[in-house]
């Protein structure tokens, strides 16, 4: 729960995520400011849903509750990027992107980096653990997960 | 055509009479500006059917299109405007639902004579593969871009990998389906890639854009634009080309195919779980009546996942099918991309595709293949929607 900085996986300059003008992912960028991971499950049928959305996908019950999971999960794919797509990325060199799969939560999946040496072997199928990235000096600041091998 | 008129069913019922592009150029490189260039294609596709261009009386287009169909309707002086279709979606999903669009129209009554067409003038409008500039992203990109997932091929490569992850479809597989297009290419002189040919050699060497993608298995980006004519089955026959009917096409996605982000239950998949079977459907063809494929190539990797998809072979086979000889023509098992499609010949989102499966069933593309009675387009590998389209001759009607 620290509230500095911690230095970026990748450089800064990167777009900020922000939540919706109608607000629907607000509550999951908040918890992540918090250090909590927020997925939408339910309350009717206990069907989670990622990414949000104003409905359940499964019995239509509108405002899926938001609910703590614990940031844990498989590594479900990834890849090794080379080539800068943005210019805080030029001369960065090779970093790691893995989609994580949250049994815990319906088997949902989120996008983060590996922490970690970009050219470590990655394997799908690992487990791995979340890291909360904190960005407080950012306007507007944000907080982002990502995830290490235990 | 009795019987087809009677169901709900566009197999027969339209023909392309008429195809044209401009120059395709490198991204950055066209003299023109994408209106100028949407208005040459459309010019040469009339040219090539014989119609006078102010017979045309709709237009179709993808991917939000920024040459409108009004202010077409106006710079063309065409006498009437009644049909103007855009199909939702991204990416080159829409090249063949652009087509089912306007065939749809014609087959409804709601116009006559309808344009198809795809205009891209990147230096103009900046490029898809540079995301520089975005201060706040919210929605899908923001649980992707502060990850550095940022543009076309790092929000497609972990899908490929864990396709290959499940079928153990090795690189050598993705290597020749870059080689076909640029085996393709070198016989084609419209072809940006044309007098560059690619070995295998060159293809391991080449760098990494995102793995598994090499920078070969990446589509080019281009400026130019590229147009057909479309009319009922009843005229036909009326112009100076012959005609490329319309056997079949479908449009569309599996079910939550769109959760994001990259939470598609067939995550490893390239969209066309529903999509393929409809086709086949429409037209009451399978792969094996399939001479030629056009598949659009964002990333060679959602080449393989969609023609496993359309039946051409089950993916424990793609290593042993997805080989340069069984991709080429005139006479490889499976001839893929024969223009060199978005690789090698002109990344114009997909519809110089169509344009070279209209050629093929001509018969008058610069790599024909024989068997050119029933062409297929395969549009948009993962994205949503995606579509299809199966074109054919006279003879199978």
């Amino acid at each position: 729960m620290s509230g500095k900085a911690s230095a970026g996986y990748l450089p800064s300059g990167l777009p900020i995520p922000v939540a919706e003008p109608d607000g629907l992912s607000a509550p999951y960028w908040a918890g992540l400011r918090q250090n909590r991971l927020l997925v939408q499950r339910c309350s009717r049928c206990r069907t989670w849903q990622f990414g949000p959305e104003w409905l359940c996908h499964r019995c239509h019950a509108f405002d899926p509750e938001w609910t703590e999971v614990e940031p844990q999960g498989r590594i479900f794919s990834w890849e090794r990027v080379w080539h800068p797509s943005h210019a805080a990325l030029r001369q960065h060199g090779p970093y790691l992107a893995v989609l994580v799969e949250l049994p815990q939560a319906g088997g949902v999946r989120m996008v983060g980096n590996l922490l970690g040496g970009a050219m470590q072997m990655v394997t799908i199928g690992a487990k791995v653990e979340g890291v909360f990235e904190h960005h407080p000096d950012s306007d507007p600041p944000y907080s982002l997960l990502q995830w290490r091998m235990p | 055509m009795t019987r087809a008129s009677a169901e709900r069913s566009l197999r027969g019922r339209v023909a392309v009479v008429g195809i044209g592009e401009t120059n395709y150029y490198r991204h950055g490189a066209s003299p023109d500006p994408e209106f100028k260039l949407a208005l040459k294609a459309i010019l040469a596709a009339c040219e090539d059917a014989g119609i006078d261009p102010r017979d045309i009386d709709g237009f179709a287009s993808y991917s939000d299109d920024r040459s409108e169909a009004s202010r077409l309707a106006a710079a063309l002086g065409i006498h009437r405007l009644r049909s103007a279709t855009m199909q939702w979606g991204g990416g080159g999903g829409g090249c063949c639902a652009a087509v089912a669009n306007a065939a749809a129209s014609i087959v409804a009554g709601l116009a006559d004579c309808v344009v198809v067409f795809r205009a891209l003038a990147q230096g103009q409008y900046g490029r898809f593969g540079q995301t520089t500039g975005i201060d706040t992203v919210s929605g899908e990109r923001a649980y992707l871009m502060p990850y550095g997932v940022l543009a076309p091929p790092q929000r497609f490569a972990m899908r490929v990998q864990r396709y290959m992850h499940e079928h153990g479809v090795r690189q050598e597989a993705l290597r020749a389906i870059a080689l076909a297009s640029y085996h393709h290419a070198q016989s084609n002189p419209r072809a940006v890639m044309h007098g560059k040919p690619l070995d295998a050699a060159k293809y391991d060497a080449s760098r990494w854009i995102v793995e598994p993608f090499h920078l070969y298995d990446c589509c080019m980006e281009n400026d130019g634009a590229a147009a057909v004519v479309l009319v009922a089955e009843e005229r036909a026959r009326d112009f100076r080309r012959k005609p490329a009917y319309v056997l079949g096409a479908a449009v569309g996605s599996g079910c939550r195919a769109g959760a994001v982000p990259h939470n598609s239950p067939l995550y490893a998949s390239a969209s066309f779980d529903t999509v393929a079977p409809d086709l086949y459907r429409m037209a009451g063809l399978g792969p094996s009546d399939v001479g030629v494929v056009q598949a659009y190539e964002n990333f060679t990797g959602g080449v393989a996942m969609a023609l496993a998809e359309h039946g051409f072979f089950k993916p424990e086979d793609a290593n042993d099918f997805l080989t340069l000889e069984n991709l080429i023509a005139p006479s490889g098992l499976l001839p893929l991309n024969t223009s060199g499609g978005n690789l090698a010949e002109c990344y114009m989102h997909g519809f110089e595709l169509v344009l070279e499966a209209v050629r093929q069933v001509r018969g008058t593309s610069t790599n024909q293949v024989s068997r050119n009675d029933v062409a297929i387009v395969i549009g948009g590998p993962m994205v949503t929607p995606v579509s299809n389209l199966l074109l054919g001759s006279e003879a199978v009607l």
